[in-house]
């Protein structure tokens, strides 16, 4: 069935999406995994919608793509003002959080 | 103005003072006077209208719930919004709102540091609501709300203006308050869901128990939940630890305030709650309230003994005093629980009145080290004679309210109620009375090192060591004219708490067992459950020989 | 117990308590007499400085008025004695059965009182009248009081001789720094031991005796700037308070026993009906015994005996007047009052009719010795007579508990008087050589101080009980009290108490003869201090005057029955006012005077002052003029030579030692080594083991308090903190800070949690 391809190609992209997330160092590269970890999710609502013949996942889709890009607009105006502040955006220098 | 007095008079008593606190918030920090002036008129009202409530409270019936209110509160939960007083209550409404204007009085022109007297009056004026709450509360969810209220103002004002080591002591208060609040919570719900009363009202549950029943384990589970989360307030042996370091570190009327009022709430619970609703469980606890209350008292005594801090002294008499509250109220007796409401009223007063002096001593010499001081009588004749008359109401001279609390505490364990281990319990008399040597040993030598004697060299002619000041005067005078009063007149307090008290304890407790008749212990149904022993008719006079031996 | 409930709704068969509610309006309202005091104390506290002088006028006039109104009062009760007509309000309890109920007012009536053609069934009832202090479980908590004969004596005493004690301090405190203050607590002082005289309930009667303990307290440190002043208050106080746990026990007892008797009560403190019920045999014999035991400690602390004796010279610390006041009238015949007053349980408790020795005849007994011994060793005039004091009352507590009520109360009444005037006289005599050392700062006064001199003599020969002085009537009736003389013929007393009429004629001779020194070492021989004494004011001799005229005549007041040349109106008067006949009071009988016991008695006493007086006034005067010095003892006694070795050579020479045992091994012995003994013992043993048992209390409790406290429960507290912290610390480190770690331990927590929904599902 045509299922199992989509799903396979949606794991691969989104297991490429968790390495950038964790193994990238560039604030805006992590931010572009991200990016890839929601498509793999829009793949795979698309994919099961298509199979059950409703227009659900379709929806569901485009809010995340909708979500995801204001996300992506935020996410950026951070990584910016980080640059501003820090002059890096190495995610790995920033820790101010630790306990 | 009655009907109003009837339907609002308490919820007006207990939360005007966050009125005082929201009109307060609204004033700038700078304007300390104005501050002043709101807390003191707000903390006024509250006792104005609590002496309306007194004066309109019915004295022929202090065993019923007056100026009740009874609204659903949380519908899902079953919680009310009930509040109302009986004969219990009212003694120790009066107490707080007379503590309260009387705190704010003292700090008027020395607030400790860091100064800053808006905050510090609107946690006392927070403080006041919870009091008020937990007093006037009929409902278990709203009394644990009130109760815990009382704890952050509290703990706040020893973190904030408290002594050197104060982060610690009112870490370990919190901490410890906290803990003994959460098991009383989880035996509070465990007692409503097992009973599957209809509310968290006290007479609800009390009624569920008594008629579903309760399995006897699960009463005695419920029951120890509430003494540990009680018995920490008091506070009782051994878990008494928190109270002399937050009482030395607290400010002095934090400590007025932790003494006078904060240690009723625990013996409050124990009356109010425990014992009228588990009835049955109190009996098989009671020995173990018993005997760690004359542990306390011996204990907190031998402690008084080895302190060098005059503050820190007083602190654990008050382990020891609280020790014969609770010796009252282990007997289960009409007697023994009145005395423990006496007890609480004169504790309050008195040992309110010692730290007190102990801040002033503190302003004055700016140490509490016991060695260093001395001569007081000659330095401040009127301020020792008035530490004289605390340390003799402390250790209970008759004639003053001291007394009264002890030695009916004392009787009424040669004597407890039915099902309650007699012999054990006049062992307990014995070291009780025991106690009260031990507490005129360590008061007395406390009051010849600190008053008696020449005023030692390094404040012999310090200029700062001045008499009573007029602020002192206002608000100590009424607490001083209180304890003389009780003193000769205990019915002040007895008249209000007697019936109440007779009201609160269940039949089969005060049931004079030797002249019941078989019937009639067979009517009551709790013959077996108390150990009445009926039917030869001679149980109780057997009882009385057993007494001699 | 179900005819008790039956007995309890019909209460046809009451048993009468002999008290009513009439009588005339002095006696229903002697609370005045203790209020009068009262009033003065508030009084003098509050305006007492704005006064002209110093509120001691206030003190004064109300003790005064105190006083007349207690004089009305007797005067009262001796017409209520015999002729009171009104309408008889028996208060009756009722009670279950009554084998023995009602035997003893009876038995009582028939023997004491029918000789006299008293009728019996009209008892001399005692005035009752109480309000309501507080109600507690429907019982009534009642203050009151309780007129009668040894309360209207008790008034009549304590407000004279508090009267003359005022008037005394007006010149002796004088110019003191605390003189307001001092006049303020003397009408406390008054006014509590008023009110524990007419106390009608234990509960009244435990307050007034906390509150005499506390002005005693006060009034011994009033000179507080010194430590041993101090000490010698807490001392004092706290003593009394090791007493007091008896009394509070004690109480706790009889208020329970009591109840069980009574239906539909839990309990009663009313005296009254405790003495009526334990006559009755109706309460638990084990219980009384108990509570008699447990009231008998507090006797012991209060009023001085054997083991709580050790606060009473100490409590001399405090101004004379003071002492006048605790020891002649006050507080330390507070336990002796008691135990008359609570005489029905100790007559149950302790058996007394018909035994021959028990607990509290042995105790007194024992204390009328050491008191009498101690007082042969003391440098200080005032210690002499606290330990005669001590000694006294030791008679008072053997008379009790022997059966002797009357004497012990008669022994209290003229008590009251010579100890009066023998302190105030030392105090005079002090006043004026500032010390009361008789040794160095003493001696020679009879010729600069007549007065004092004088009244002191006749105190001293009161106290040794010379006829026809008034501690020879009073002492004797305790000897015929004992019952324990068949060797002089006579009949009569409670039983045979052979043991103790040993111990009381012993202390007779060492009573006089102690005196004898004292007098000798105050008047006699030279001065030996600096300055020039003179003879105080009249307002300190006056009052010595009245009370060495009572202590000549006070014994008039119960002359012996068959006394001849007396008509018999006046015998017995004191006994026959004082002694109840009703069934509050237990049905004792009285010994019959003898001839030959008074006669054994005063030569023993003669003896006594015989022996001291040779010694002092031949041997030592002798002494004093070979050496051109005034000596206050024998350079060359006993205690210097030690004559052991040389003993077969000198005892020849030494006229068979008849001299030495006469001056050194009699006398001396007594006076020395076994005195000094038994002070001893008293300081480091007894003295010791309550010093021991403070200090050992203060070392328990440090150790409780760091070892325990500290370390084990608070640990368990902070360890409990310290391990929730630790925890807090380790799982710091998972929290760096950096996005990333926290998504990986995202994603990986959701791998787990997918795993575990895998293998679930």
């Amino acid at each position: 069935m045509l299922l199992n391809q989509f799903l396979l190609l949606a794991a691969a992209l989104f297991a490429i999406g968790v390495y950038g997330v964790l193994a990238r160092r560039n604030g805006v590269l992590v931010l572009m995994s991200i990016e890839l970890i929601l498509n793999a999710v829009n793949i795979n609502l698309v994919a099961f919608s298509a199979v059950r013949e409703t227009v659900d996942g379709e929806i569901f889709a485009l809010f995340i793509i909708a979500v995801a890009a204001a996300e992506v607009g935020v996410g950026l105006a951070m990584v910016l003002l980080l640059y501003r502040n820090r002059r890096s955006i190495d995610l790995t220098e920033i820790d101010l959080l630790r306990g | 103005m009655e009907n109003l007095l009837d339907g609002w008079g308490l919820t007006v008593a207990t939360f005007s003072p966050m009125v005082g606190v929201a009109v307060m918030l609204l004033i700038p920090r700078d304007q300390e006077d104005r501050h002043k002036l709101v807390a003191l008129v707000t903390s006024l009202w509250v006792a104005l209208v609590s002496v309306l409530l007194l004066i309109e409270f019915d004295i022929g019936h202090t065993d019923r719930l007056q100026f009740a209110v009874d609204k659903v509160w949380i519908d899902v939960i079953s919680s009310h919004y009930s509040l109302g007083i009986d004969g219990i209550s009212l003694p120790l409404i009066l107490l707080t709102v007379l503590i309260v204007p009387l705190c704010i009085v003292y700090s008027w022109n020395h607030f400790p540091e860091p100064h800053n007297p808006k905050a510090f009056l609107i946690l006392i004026l927070v403080l006041e609501t919870g009091m008020v709450g937990t007093f006037a509360a009929q409902d278990l969810v709203l009394f644990f709300v009130f109760f815990e209220l009382v704890l952050l103002p509290m703990f706040f004002m020893i973190a904030v203006w408290g002594g050197p080591n104060r982060r610690y002591a009112s870490l370990k208060f919190f901490l410890f308050t906290l803990f003994g609040s959460a098991l009383m919570l989880v035996s509070f719900l465990a007692l409503f869901f097992l009973t599957g009363a209809e509310s968290f009202v006290f007479t609800d549950l009390a009624d569920a128990v008594a008629a579903h029943g309760v399995s006897r384990t699960a009463q005695l589970w419920i029951f120890g939940g509430m003494m540990l989360g009680f018995g920490i307030k008091v506070p009782m042996f051994p878990f008494h630890t928190w109270l002399p370091d937050a009482h030395t570190e607290a400010p002095t009327v934090g400590s007025v305030i932790l003494a006078a009022v904060l240690l009723k709430l625990g013996t409050y619970g124990f009356i109010r709650i425990a014992i009228p609703i588990l009835p049955e469980a109190a009996v098989e606890w009671a020995p173990w309230i018993g005997m760690l209350a004359v542990i306390g008292i011996i204990y907190g005594a031998l402690s008084c003994l080895a302190q060098t801090d005059m503050k820190r002294l007083i602190a654990f008499s008050s382990v020891a005093h609280m020790g014969f509250v609770m010796l009252g109220i282990s007997t289960l007796t009409d007697f023994g629980i009145n005395a423990a409401v006496m007890g609480m009223v004169a504790h309050g007063l008195i040992t309110g009145m010692l730290f007190f002096l102990a801040g002033s001593v503190k302003e004055r010499y700016h140490t509490l080290e016991i060695s260093r001081l001395g001569g007081l009588l000659v330095q401040a004749p009127r301020m020792g004679w008035i530490f004289g008359l605390c340390v003799m109401a402390s250790l209970g001279l008759p004639g003053l309210a001291g007394f009264w609390g002890e030695f009916p505490a004392i009787l009424s364990a040669y004597s407890p109620a039915n099902g309650v281990p007699v012999e054990t319990f006049r062992t307990f008399m014995v070291i009780a009375a025991v106690g009260t040597v031990l507490a005129a040993g360590y008061l007395l030598w406390l009051l010849q090192r600190i008053a008696f004697g020449t005023p030692p060299e390094e404040f012999a002619d310090d200029p700062h060591i001045t008499d009573t000041s007029r602020e002192e005067w206002i608000a100590w005078a009424p607490m001083l004219a209180l304890i003389v009063a009780i003193g000769v007149y205990p019915n002040l307090v007895f008249r209000l708490s007697d019936g109440a008290v007779d009201a609160s304890l269940h039949e089969c407790l005060t049931v004079n067992a030797s002249e019941l008749t078989a019937d009639q212990a067979e009517a009551l149904g709790c013959a077996d459950v108390y150990n009445i022993s009926v039917g030869d008719g001679h149980g109780g006079d057997a009882d009385h020989a057993a007494a001699g031996g | 117990m179900t005819e008790l409930l039956t007995l309890a709704a019909s209460t046809a068969t009451g048993l009468p308590l002999g008290i009513t509610e009439g009588g005339s309006w002095l006696l229903r309202n002697a609370w005045l007499i203790p209020f009068l005091p009262g009033l003065s104390f508030v009084g003098i506290l509050f305006f007492g400085k704005r006064m002209p002088r110093g509120g001691s006028e206030l003190g004064v006039a109300f003790v005064g008025l105190a006083f007349v109104l207690s004089l009305l009062t007797a005067a009262a009760w001796i017409d209520h004695r015999d002729n009171f007509e009104g309408e008889e309000v028996h208060r009756a309890v009722a009670v279950a059965v009554a084998e023995h109920g009602g035997e003893s007012a009876e038995g009582h009536a028939d023997e004491g009182e029918s000789a006299e053609g008293h009728v019996p069934g009209h008892p001399s009832l005692g005035v009752h009248n109480t309000v309501t202090w507080f109600e507690m479980n429907d019982v009534a908590f009642t203050v009151g009081t309780l007129v009668d004969g040894p309360a209207v004596m008790m008034l009549v005493v304590v407000t004279l001789v508090s009267l003359l004690v005022h008037v005394y301090s007006t010149e002796y405190v004088a110019g003191d720094r605390r003189y307001t203050h001092f006049f303020a607590f003397l009408s406390l002082f008054s006014a509590s031991m008023l009110l524990l005289v007419v106390s009608e309930n234990t509960l009244q009667l435990l307050v007034s005796w906390e509150l005499v303990g506390v002005c005693s307290f006060v009034l011994i440190g009033h000179w507080w700037e010194e430590k041993p002043n101090s000490d010698a208050a807490l001392k004092a106080f706290l003593t009394n308070r090791v007493g007091d746990i008896g009394l509070i026990i004690g109480v706790a007892i009889l208020f329970f026993t009591v109840g069980s008797a009574l239906p539909g009560q839990f309990g009663s403190f009313s005296i009254a009906e405790t003495n009526a019920l334990a006559g009755t045999g109706q309460l638990s014999h084990t219980a009384l015994v108990v509570a008699s035991c447990c009231l008998m400690a507090a006797v012991m602390s209060k009023s001085g005996q054997f083991l709580l004796h050790t606060w009473l010279p100490d409590a001399m610390a405090g101004p004379t007047p003071v002492s006048a006041l605790i020891h002649a009238a006050t507080m330390v015949v507070a336990g002796v009052f008691m135990i008359a007053r609570m005489y029905g349980v100790f007559f149950e408790g302790f058996s007394i009719g018909g035994s021959s020795i028990n607990l509290m005849a042995l105790i007194g007994g024992i204390t009328t010795l050491i008191g009498a011994c101690l007082a042969f060793v003391q440098r200080d005039i005032k210690k002499v007579l606290a330990y005669s004091t001590i000694s006294q009352l030791g008679y008072m507590v053997m008379a009790l508990g022997v059966g002797a009520w009357t004497a012990a109360l008669f022994h209290l009444f003229t008590h009251a008087f010579f100890k009066a005037c023998l302190f105030l006289g030392a105090g005079s005599a002090a006043h004026a050589v500032h010390s009361f050392d008789m040794k160095s700062d003493m001696g020679g006064l009879r010729k600069v101080m007549p007065h004092t001199y004088r009244t002191f003599v006749i105190g001293s020969i009161a106290l040794a009980g010379l006829p026809p002085l008034a501690g020879f009537w009073s002492k004797d009736e305790i000897f015929v009290g004992t019952g324990g003389w068949g060797l002089f013929g006579g009949t009569g007393g409670n039983g045979a108490y052979t043991f103790m009429l040993v111990m009381g004629v012993t202390t007779a001779a060492l009573t006089a003869a102690y005196m004898t020194r004292c007098v000798y070492l105050t008047f006699f021989g030279e001065f030996r201090g600096h300055g020039t004494p003179h003879e105080s004011g009249p307002r300190i001799v006056v009052p010595l005057w009245i009370l060495a005229g009572l202590a000549i005549v006070a014994g008039f007041g119960n002359l012996p029955k068959g006394l001849p040349l007396v008509p018999e109106s006046l015998q017995e008067r004191f006994g026959h006012f004082v002694e109840p006949v009703a069934s509050y009071f237990p049905g004792i009988s009285h010994g019959t005077p003898s001839w030959s016991l008074a006669t054994a008695s005063t030569l023993v006493v003669l003896s006594g002052i015989a022996v001291a007086g040779w010694y002092y006034f031949v041997k030592v005067e002798a002494a004093s003029k070979a050496a051109g010095e005034s000596l206050t003892e024998l350079p060359d006694g006993l205690t210097t030579k030690y004559p052991l070795a040389r003993m077969g050579h000198t005892f020849l020479v030494q006229k068979y030692y008849l001299d030495h045992l006469y001056t050194d091994v009699i006398a001396g012995g007594t006076k020395g080594p076994v005195a000094a003994a038994a002070y001893k013992i008293d300081q480091d043993v007894i003295d010791g083991v309550v010093n021991a048992a403070g200090e050992n209390a203060v070392k328990a409790g440090n150790l409780v308090y760091h070892r325990f406290d500290q370390l084990v429960v608070d640990g368990i507290v902070n360890n409990s903190g310290r391990a929730s912290s630790g925890a807090g610390g380790e799982l710091r480190k998972i929290q760096t800070g950096k996005v990333q770690d926290y998504a990986a331990i995202l994603f990986a927590s959701a791998m787990v949690l997918a795993g575990v929904l895998i293998v679930i599902v």
